[in-house]
C-alpha cells in the first residue's frame, strides 16, 4: 500500500521536466501585467511581473532598480530612531546635496559652497566635506564656507609640454565633484526604515553588499538584495540559486499566478549548476549547448555552422532539437525506453 | 518491416577543392541558363547533369526523372582564389597566431604552456566564459597575445539575429609579447582585417593567393594546436579556388503565367560569378594591366561574398532588378523563416485537419466531434490480423463512408481499393493477415487536438474521435481552458496518429482525462466554468426544490434511471440531494464558501451550503481525481456539467439594463461619496500648494500628492463598491456570478451601475496631452479629479466626452501592453525551452542534461511529481517513508 502510493507521487523517469518547467514559467508570462511596483520611499518603479522575470532569467549584471534590505542586530532593531540613525549612516550623501558646486571658467576655479542648513540635516560637517573633496583633489583652498579648487597647468601626454587644463575638463570635474560621496556607503541611497512586526529594518536603493556587511549595526545573516549577481559574488553560488528561486517566486506570487516551486528550482539549478550564474539565452545556457545543430537552430545560425566546420566539430545528436532536425525519435520520455516482446516463434 | 537507420552523428568540415571537384557532376562555364528553345545549355547553370526540375527530361548523371533525381553538385573553377567571408575571422586568427616567415605558431612551447597555465589559473579564480568547443584554448590564447587589439567595432547587427558577436574572449594582462616569432626570430607584422575581406600586413594589402600560400604552409602539428583538423578542415580551404554549384533542385526556376522564366536568386548570383570569372580570365590572358585585374578580382570577391551572405556588414547588398535584396545562402538558413527554424525544427505533416471549433456540451470532454467530410478524408492504418480479418474485409467491401481506401501488401506495394463491387470483392478475398489497410476515420479512433499558440503541453491532448454532422470540430466547453480556446471563430488542428505504438502512448499519456490537473501547479485546470458554476450554485442553493417530473428529466439526462426517494415536503426533491447522487461516498469536506457560508459534505452527501467555483474545484474535483483516478473524474465532470447546464436551462440566468440600475436613494449616496472624494482631493491640493503636505520618503512633493490622490480615488471606488453591493443585493444575477466565481467581478458591476472611477496610464493619473492638462477643454494646471481622468459617470449612464477620451487613454495603454507582452513573453519562453529542453529525470531521480551532466541530484529536492506532490493526503502519506531529500 505504502509503496503503491509512493510510486504514484514520484516523478516519472525520463519525464521532460525541463520543458515542463520552462512552459510553467513561460505560459503564465502571457497573463502577467507589466505594472511596476511601488516600494514605500525607495525606488518608485521597481519592475515586477514579466519585465522582472525576464531580468532574472537574463541574469543581468544589475537589475533596473537594485534594492537592498538590511535587517539590524537586535540592539538596534527595536527602536525606530536608532534604525533611522543607521539608515542615515548608511545612505550616501553627495556633495551636491550639502553644497553648491559652481565653476568659474574665466578664473579656472571650482567653488564648493557649503550649505549649512541642508548639511546639518544630513549630518555632514564642513570638515567632512573638505575631507571628501581632498581625497581626490588635494590642492584646495578654504575661504569661510567655500572650498576652492584652482586649476593650473597639465603636462601634455604626447609632447610633454605644459598646457592649461582645458575648460571642458573643468566642467567635467565640476560634475564629478557634485557626484562625489561625502558620507555613507557608495551605491546605497534613499535608505528608509520600515517596520516589520516588532522590529525595524532598512530598505534602500542600491545593491552594494560589502559596505553594509561591515557596518556594526547590520545583521549580516539577514542581508538581502534583489541583485542576484551581487549575491553570487559575495555569498556564492548556492546563495545566488536561492535568491533566483526567491525572486521568481516573489514575481509569481505578486501576480497571484501559482507555479510549483519545483519548476522554479529547476530553472534556478539549470542557471547555477555549472558553478556560475548563467543566463537563459544565447550568451548563456543556450549558447553553450553541446549540439551544433541545436545551437544553429536557436540563434546565430551561420556563426555556429561556420565555427563547427572550421573546428571540424561533430554533433553527436544527443539532444532534442538535433534529433528533430534529422528526423529521429527524440531521447525523452517514452523515446528513451525500448520494449522487447518475446515473439511466438522463438520459444 | 523496413530496417531503420539511425544517425549516430553529424560531422562538420570544410570542403577541400579536390573534394568539390570530385563530387562535381559538371564544370560550369557558361553564365546562362536556357537556350532560345528553352532547353538547358550544356555547361550552363541548369545543365542537365546537375539534376532536373522540368518534367519530361532525364538527369544526365543518374538518369532519374523529376522526383527521382536528388540533384548533383557542379563546380566553377575560380581563376583567382577568393576569401570565404564567413571564415574571415578564422583566417585572421590563424594569420595572427602564425609566423609570416616560418609559418609556425609564433609562441614557443614553454610560452604556450605558461599561457595555458595562466588561463587555467584565471579560470579557477574568475568564472570563465567557455571557449568555443573543439578549438583548443591555446589557439585563442595565442591569437590574443599577439598584442593586437581584438577585432574592431562589432559589425552592425542584423535585426532579428542581432548581436552575432563572437564569443567573449579572455583578455590577458600578459606582459606585452615581444613582436618576434619565438621559433625563428622573425619580426612579426600586424595583420589586420578590414571588413569584410581585405587583409593588411602592416600597410600592405594581402592578396588572397598570398594568404592561401601562407595558410597552406602551416605544418599539421601546428594546425592541430590551432584547432583545425588536417584531414577535415585545413585553413587554406577557407580560401576558395573552386566554387561548388548547388544542384538545380536547390534553386529551381519558376515559370510565370506569361511563360516567362524566373530564376532563383542563387542562380542569378552564380551567373554574376561566372561572368566576372570569365572576364577576369580573359583579361589575365590578354595581359591586361595589374590594376584592371585587381579590380576584377575584387569584383569577383564581392559577388562571392554576397553569394554566401547578402547581409555582410560594410558592403552593399546585391539587389534584384526590382531593387529587392537577393536572398542568398546565409539568408536561406537564418532566422524564423530560415531553413533551420522553419523546415528542420518544424515540419509539415500529413494526416491532419484544421477547422473552426464550436461547443458541444453533450459529448464527453474526452471526445472531439469531427465533421464527416474530414473523417472521410483522413485515414488510419489498421494491421490485418486473425482477429480483425472480417472487419477489415467489411471495410474493403463497403462502398461508402466507413471504408478502406488503400491496402498495403507485405511486399510494400500499395493498392487503391477499387471502385467497382467486383474489384472490391476480389480484394477482400485476397486480403492476407500481415497486410495493412488504410481505412477512414471512425468513432473511438484516437487523435491529437491542438490549438496555437501551444504554450504548454496541455495545448495538445488526445481525444477520441466522434464523427458528427456539421463542418466544425466540436468540443466540450469544459476543455477550453487548457487550450485557452473560445468559440468566436477559433480554429484548431487535428492529427491522426499513424502507428500503433504512438496511438497507445497517446491513449495512456495524452488523453484529456489524464490532464485534469495542470503540471504547472497541480490544481485542476479542466474544471466547471461559467454557466456550470452558476448551474451548480442554483442546484445546490438551500431553497432549490424540484418536482418529480423535473427530477425525472434531469436525472434522465445524466443517465440515472432510478428515481431516488423524495426528501422534501410535498414529494419534492432537494437540489442538494440530486447533486449528492454524483459524489463518491468517500468525499468529506468542511469549508467556507466564497459567499461566507459553510459547506459541509459528509460521506458524499452535500449537507449544507451551496457549491461555488472554489468548492467544486479544490474540494471535489481534485479530491476525486486523487482518490478515484482520471477516468472516474472524467465521468464525474461529464455528468456534473450536463447536470449544471440542465439546471441553469430550467432556472435561467440573464442580465439586463435593469440589473444595473440602482435604487432611488442610491444616487444621493453616490453623490455624497463623490463629493467626499472631491473634497479630499481639493484638500490635498491645497496642502500641496501651501507646501504643508508631508513628503513621503524618497518621493518628490508632487509625487507624494499624486500618490495620496490615487489612494483617495481607490478608496472612493471601494466605498462605492460597498454601496453598489448593498444596493444591487445578492439576488442580482451579475453579483451572484461575481460572488460564486462564475464570471465577471464586482468591479464590472460597479463600473456599469455607479462609477467608472480613476483612469490611469503607467499607474499614474492622466497627465499627458497638452501643457498642464489632458485636453484643451480644461484650464492648465488644475489637478482635481475630472481633469486628471477620474470618470464620475457609469457605463450605464454614459460618459461625458472628456471622460470618454480619458477612458480611451487608459484603454489604449492596456492594448499596447498586451501587444508588447505577448511578443516579449513569447521570446522569453522560447529561450527558456531552448535552454531547458534536454533536461530530463533519470530513473535514479537525478535531473541531467543531454551530455549527462547533473543539474539536480534529486528532482525538486524530493523527487515528487508536482501534480501529485501538492495533494495533501497523498503527500502526507508519502512523508512517512521519504526516499531522500537532499
Amino acid at each position: 500500500m505504502t509503496t503503491k502510493k509512493q510510486f504514484q507521487v514520484s516523478i516519472t523517469p525520463y519525464e521532460a521536466v525541463g520543458v515542463v518547467a520552462a512552459q510553467s514559467l513561460g505560459e503564465p508570462g502571457t497573463q502577467m501585467t507589466m505594472r511596476t511596483f511601488h516600494y514605500a520611499g525607495v525606488a518608485e518603479h521597481v519592475p515586477t511581473g514579466l519585465p522582472r522575470l525576464i531580468e532574472i532569467v537574463d541574469s543581468k549584471k544589475e537589475p533596473k532598480k537594485p534594492l537592498i534590505e538590511l535587517y539590524l542586530k537586535s540592539s538596534y532593531a527595536r527602536s525606530a530612531s536608532q534604525a533611522e540613525e543607521v539608515a542615515r549612516d548608511l545612505s550616501s550623501v553627495f556633495v551636491s546635496e550639502v553644497a553648491t558646486v559652481e565653476d568659474d571658467l574665466s578664473d579656472r576655479t571650482i567653488a564648493v559652497i557649503y550649505n549649512e542648513k541642508e548639511a546639518k540635516g544630513l549630518g555632514v560637517t564642513f570638515a567632512a566635506l573638505k575631507k571628501a573633496i581632498e581625497l581626490t583633489y588635494p590642492n584646495i583652498k578654504v575661504l569661510d564656507n567655500r572650498i576652492i579648487i584652482q586649476f593650473g597647468k597639465q603636462k601634455k601626454k604626447t609632447s610633454g609640454e605644459e598646457v592649461d587644463v582645458s575648460l571642458k575638463s573643468i566642467r567635467k570635474t565640476t560634475n564629478k565633484i557634485r557626484e562625489t560621496v561625502v558620507k555613507g556607503i557608495k551605491g546605497i541611497t534613499r535608505a528608509v526604515v520600515i517596520r516589520d512586526n516588532d522590529e525595524y529594518f532598512i530598505r534602500a536603493a542600491g545593491s552594494n553588499l560589502v559596505g553594509p556587511i561591515e557596518h556594526p549595526a547590520v545583521d549580516q545573516t539577514r542581508i538581502y538584495t534583489n541583485n542576484i549577481k551581487a549575491i553570487e559574488k559575495v555569498f556564492g553560488i548556492e546563495a545566488a540559486r536561492n535568491s533566483i528561486i526567491r525572486e521568481i517566486k516573489q514575481v509569481m506570487d505578486m501576480q497571484k499566478l501559482f507555479v510549483d516551486i519545483r519548476h522554479i528550482m529547476l530553472i534556478a539549478d539549470a542557471m547555477c549548476f555549472s558553478g556560475t550564474v548563467k543566463s537563459i539565452g544565447r550568451h548563456g545556457l543556450s549558447g553553450e549547448r553541446v549540439g551544433v545543430l541545436a545551437r544553429a537552430a536557436f540563434e546565430e545560425t551561420v556563426k555556429h555552422l561556420v565555427n563547427a566546420s572550421a573546428n571540424s566539430e561533430s554533433d553527436n545528436l544527443i539532444g532534442v532539437t538535433e534529433n528533430i532536425i534529422v528526423g529521429q525519435t527524440v531521447p525523452v520520455g517514452t523515446g528513451k525506453i525500448k520494449v522487447a516482446i518475446k515473439s511466438k516463434k522463438s520459444k | 518491416m523496413t530496417i531503420q537507420k539511425k544517425l549516430d552523428r553529424v560531422k562538420f568540415s570544410i570542403f577541400s577543392p579536390e573534394m568539390i571537384r570530385k563530387m562535381s557532376a559538371a564544370k560550369i562555364i557558361i553564365p546562362d541558363t536556357y537556350d532560345d528553345d528553352g532547353y538547358p545549355i550544356d555547361g550552363g547553370l541548369v545543365d542537365t547533369r546537375l539534376g532536373i526540375v522540368d518534367p519530361g527530361l532525364r538527369c544526365k548523371t543518374c538518369g532519374g526523372r523529376v522526383k527521382e533525381c536528388p540533384g548533383h553538385f557542379g563546380h566553377i573553377e575560380l581563376i583567382r582564389p577568393v576569401i570565404h567571408v564567413e571564415f574571415a575571422k578564422n583566417i585572421l586568427f590563424t594569420l595572427r597566431s602564425t609566423c609570416l616567415s616560418c609559418h609556425r605558431i609564433t609562441t614557443s612551447k614553454s610560452q604556450l604552456q605558461e599561457i595555458v597555465k595562466e588561463v587555467e589559473k584565471e579560470a579557477a579564480e574568475e568564472p570563465p566564459i567557455k571557449v568555443s568547443k573543439g578549438k583548443s584554448e591555446v589557439a585563442y590564447a595565442a591569437t590574443e597575445d599577439s598584442g593586437v587589439p581584438a577585432l574592431d567595432s562589432p559589425e552592425p547587427l542584423a535585426p532579428q539575429e542581432k548581436k552575432a558577436e563572437e564569443k567573449p574572449k579572455r583578455v590577458k594582462k600578459e606582459p606585452k609579447q615581444s613582436k618576434k616569432c619565438q621559433k625563428c626570430g622573425f619580426d612579426l607584422i600586424d595583420i589586420k582585417l578590414l571588413k569584410p575581406t581585405t587583409f593588411t600586413k602592416g600597410k600592405e594589402t594581402m592578396l588572397p593567393s598570398e594568404i592561401r600560400d601562407w595558410l597552406a604552409a602551416i605544418p599539421d602539428d601546428d594546425l592541430r594546436e590551432l584547432g583545425f583538423d588536417p584531414v577535415y578542415s585545413r585553413p587554406e580551404w577557407m580560401i576558395l579556388t573552386v566554387l561548388a554549384v548547388p544542384p538545380v533542385n536547390v534553386r529551381p526556376s519558376i515559370t510565370l503565367e506569361t511563360g516567362e522564366r524566373s530564376e532563383d536568386d542563387l542562380t542569378h548570383k552564380l551567373v554574376d560569378i561566372i561572368r566576372i570569372n570569365q572576364k577576369l580570365e580573359a583579361n589575365i590572358n590578354a595581359g591586361a594591366p595589374q590594376l584592371i585585374i585587381e579590380d576584377l578580382w575584387e569584383l569577383l570577391q564581392y559577388h562571392i561574398v554576397t553569394y554566401f551572405n547578402n547581409e555582410t556588414a560594410n558592403i552593399p547588398p546585391a539587389r534584384h532588378r526590382s531593387g529587392r535584396p537577393l536572398k542568398t545562402l546565409a539568408q536561406r538558413l537564418k532566422g524564423k523563416e530560415g531553413r533551420f527554424r522553419y523546415n528542420l525544427s518544424g515540419k509539415r505533416v500529413n494526416f491532419s485537419a484544421r477547422t473552426v471549433i464550436s461547443p458541444d456540451p453533450s459529448i464527453s470532454m474526452n471526445e472531439v466531434g469531427v465533421p464527416k467530410t474530414i473523417a472521410e478524408e483522413l485515414t488510419v492504418p489498421m494491421s490485418v490480423t486473425d482477429w480483425n480479418l472480417d472487419s477489415c474485409k467489411t471495410y474493403i467491401m463497403s462502398p461508402e463512408y466507413p471504408r478502406a481506401i488503400y491496402i498495403l501488401r507485405s511486399d510494400g506495394k500499395r493498392l487503391k481499393v477499387g471502385d467497382t463491387e467486383e474489384l472490391r470483392k476480389q480484394m477482400a478475398e485476397d486480403l492476407k493477415v500481415g497486410w495493412i489497410i488504410e481505412r477512414q476515420l471512425v468513432d473511438k479512433d484516437i487523435a491529437l487536438f491542438n490549438r496555437q499558440p501551444s504554450l504548454h503541453r496541455i495545448s495538445m491532448m488526445a481525444h477520441e474521435v466522434r464523427v458528427l454532422p456539421g463542418k466544425t470540430f466540436k468540443l466540450n466547453p469544459v476543455v477550453v481552458s487548457p487550450y485557452n480556446a473560445d468559440f468566436d471563430g477559433d480554429e484548431m488542428n487535428l492529427h491522426i496518429i499513424q502507428t500503433e505504438e504512438a496511438q497507445a502512448e497517446a491513449r495512456y499519456l495524452m488523453k484529456v482525462e489524464g490532464q485534469i490537473l495542470s503540471p504547472r501547479h497541480g490544481h485542476a485546470i479542466i474544471k466547471p466554468q461559467e454557466d456550470h458554476v452558476s448551474g451548480l450554485y442554483f442546484l445546490t442553493k438551500d431553497d432549490t426544490e424540484f418536482t418529480k417530473e423535473d427530477v425525472s428529466n434531469i436525472l434522465y439526462r445524466i443517465g440515472i434511471t432510478e428515481l431516488p426517494e423524495s426528501d422534501c415536503k410535498g414529494g419534492k426533491y432537494s437540489g442538494k440531494m440530486i447533486f449528492s447522487l454524483l459524489l463518491p461516498s468517500d468525499i468529506n469536506a468542511k469549508i467556507k464558501s466564497k459567499l461566507g457560508e459553510e459547506i459541509v459534505i459528509q460521506k458524499g452527501k452535500l449537507l449544507k451550503g451551496a457549491i461555488e467555483s472554489r468548492a467544486i474545484e479544490s474540494e471535489l474535483l481534485e479530491k476525486i481525481f486523487i482518490l478515484h483516478g482520471p477516468e472516474y473524474t472524467r465521468k464525474f465532470l461529464d455528468t456534473v456539467t450536463i447536470l449544471a447546464l440542465e439546471v441553469i436551462s430550467m432556472s435561467g440566468l440573464s442580465v439586463s439594463l435593469k440589473s444595473y440600475s440602482l435604487s432611488k436613494k442610491a444616487p444621493e449616496e453616490l453623490k455624497k461619496l463623490t463629493d467626499k472624494l472631491n473634497r479630499e482631493i481639493d484638500n490635498l491640493i491645497i496642502q500641496y500648494k501651501n507646501k504643508t503636505l508631508e513628503r513621503s520618503p524618497g518621493l518628490s512633493l508632487k509625487d507624494t500628492l499624486e500618490g495620496l490622490i490615487m489612494q483617495a480615488t481607490a478608496k472612493a471606488r471601494e466605498d462605492v463598491g460597498r454601496l453598489v453591493e448593498e444596493d444591487l443585493s445578492i439576488s442580482n444575477p451579475s453579483i451572484i456570478m461575481a460572488k460564486i466565481g462564475a464570471r465577471g467581478s464586482l468591479l464590472n458591476a460597479i463600473q456599469m451601475s455607479a462609477i467608472v472611477a480613476q483612469q490611469a496610464v503607467r499607474s499614474k493619473r492622466l497627465a499627458r496631452g497638452y501643457r498642464g492638462r489632458t485636453l484643451p477643454y480644461f484650464k492648465p494646471g488644475v489637478l482635481t479629479g475630472k481633469e486628471r481622468g477620474f470618470v464620475f459617470s457609469s457605463f450605464r449612464k454614459g460618459l461625458t466626452p472628456y471622460e470618454f477620451i480619458h477612458h480611451a487613454m487608459g484603454g489604449r495603454e492596456a492594448l499596447v501592453n498586451t501587444a508588447i507582452r505577448t511578443a516579449r513573453s513569447g521570446y522569453m519562453q522560447r529561450r527558456l525551452i531552448n535552454a531547458l529542453q534536454d533536461l530530463i529525470v533519470y530513473p535514479d531521480l537525478t535531473v541531467r542534461n543531454a551530455d549527462l551532466s547533473i543539474v539536480q541530484f534529486v528532482y525538486g529536492g524530493d523527487g515528487k511529481d508536482p501534480v501529485y506532490a501538492t495533494k495533501a493526503e497523498v503527500a502526507d502519506f508519502a512523508k512517512q517513508d521519504d526516499v531522500d531529500t537532499a
